[in-house]
């Protein structure tokens, strides 16, 4: 492999750097840039701008983070329903494709913006950022940001939330939370969702917190059932305490 | 692959960087990317090639520092090595460990031609 450019046998692009590769390259006359910059600068400035926005406007934003099926929008209906007229809601739903997890947050009546990442597989501050400008948000409310289903890539991103939430379900591993550390490691609490199948299934409910607090010793977890309602009343409790009483 | 959108800000940053000093290429990019920093190296490579196509970095030499990840218990204060973010304390067994190296994840310089 071409070790200035990184082709190789298999990539065979065109370019027009004018080196013969194998023989010498220049060394001297070269200015060397101290750049010393986070990568994710960018991703972070903007989340600290929405941070900025979402506290000056006392708005609990929320990341709910999962694989693909483990019930995040299921808890989002049940949650939205059961504490209408209690706080005020708004909700960004990310998926690569569809309308469809925001149609089903419409359908309860609540403020809810669609992001379509296409091929992305994560939101970033910048997606959020456009979301919440047409959002026209209340004070003093709750936004839930659903990511995309996906365990590994959304971890990197900060999108200025106060409250990352991992929703994992019994009908997963339980070692989930060794297999995508990241993701574990960056949230502040753990919902392990669908209790109600715990009977039918091989899930160790108490292994599954060990391997979390392994990971993340500081991890808040709540168990729950969006199907049968248990835990959901501790949920709601969790949710309140986060919630700033507005000076 | 969120590999892929990390390799594609190194790119705009290095765009930037590269405009200010009006070069119109990259000869070399030295990168500073932690084990603990969540990115796969395979993955990264596999984007990069892909990503700086017809970019300023297309012909780069990318010089990658991986630094390994080191912790500090906070229970007992042991400096000790976490390969995985689940590691314990080697002392005390504690989960309870601060990050001090190995979540780098940034651009550390470039080398631009005259």
């Amino acid at each position: 492999m071409c070790a200035t450019c990184g082709c190789g046998p298999t990539s065979h692009h065109e370019h027009d750097h004018g080196h013969s590769h194998g023989t010498n390259h220049q060394k001297t006359g070269k200015t060397i840039v101290d750049v010393e910059q986070d990568i994710l600068q960018e991703n972070n400035l903007l989340a600290a701008r929405n941070r900025g926005f979402f506290e000056g406007r006392n708005i609990l934003a929320i990341n709910l983070v999962s694989s693909p099926g483990s019930g995040k929008t299921t808890l989002l209906e049940r949650t939205l329903t059961d504490l209408k007229g209690t706080l005020s809601f708004a909700v960004i739903e990310g998926d690569q494709q569809t309308a469809n997890d925001a149609d089903r947050i419409h359908a309860t009546g609540t403020k809810v913006t669609q992001i379509n990442t296409g091929k992305g597989c994560h939101l970033d501050a910048h997606m959020v950022l456009h979301a919440v400008q047409g959002m026209k948000l209340s004070a003093d409310s709750i936004l839930f940001i659903e990511n995309v289903g996906n365990l590994v890539c959304p971890a990197m991103f900060d999108l200025g939330e106060q409250e990352r939430a991992v929703v994992i379900s019994v009908t997963e591993g339980e070692d989930k939370p060794l297999k995508y550390p990241d993701m574990f490691h960056t949230s502040t609490l753990c919902i392990i969702n669908k209790t109600d199948l715990l009977p039918y299934v091989k899930f160790n409910v108490e292994k599954a917190k060990e391997y979390a607090r392994q990971v993340n010793p500081s991890l808040e977890i709540i168990e729950l059932s969006c199907t049968s309602g248990e835990g959901m009343q501790l949920w709601y409790d969790w949710l309140k305490s986060k919630v700033l009483t507005p000076a | 692959m969120h590999e892929l959108s990390i390799v594609m800000s190194i790119v705009d940053l290095a765009t930037k960087e590269a405009a200010k000093h009006h070069a119109s290429a990259i000869e070399e990019i030295e990168l500073d990317i932690g084990c603990l920093s969540g990115i796969d190296m395979d993955s990264f490579d596999f984007a990069w090639q892909q990503a700086v196509k017809s970019t300023i970095l297309e012909s780069a030499k990318k010089k990658v520092n991986r630094i390994e990840g080191s912790t500090r218990c906070s229970d007992c204060d042991t400096h000790f090595t976490m390969v995985q973010l689940y590691d314990s304390c080697p002392n005390c067994k504690s989960h309870l460990a601060e990050i001090v190296r190995g979540k780098e994840l940034k651009v550390k310089s470039l080398v631009l031609p005259d």
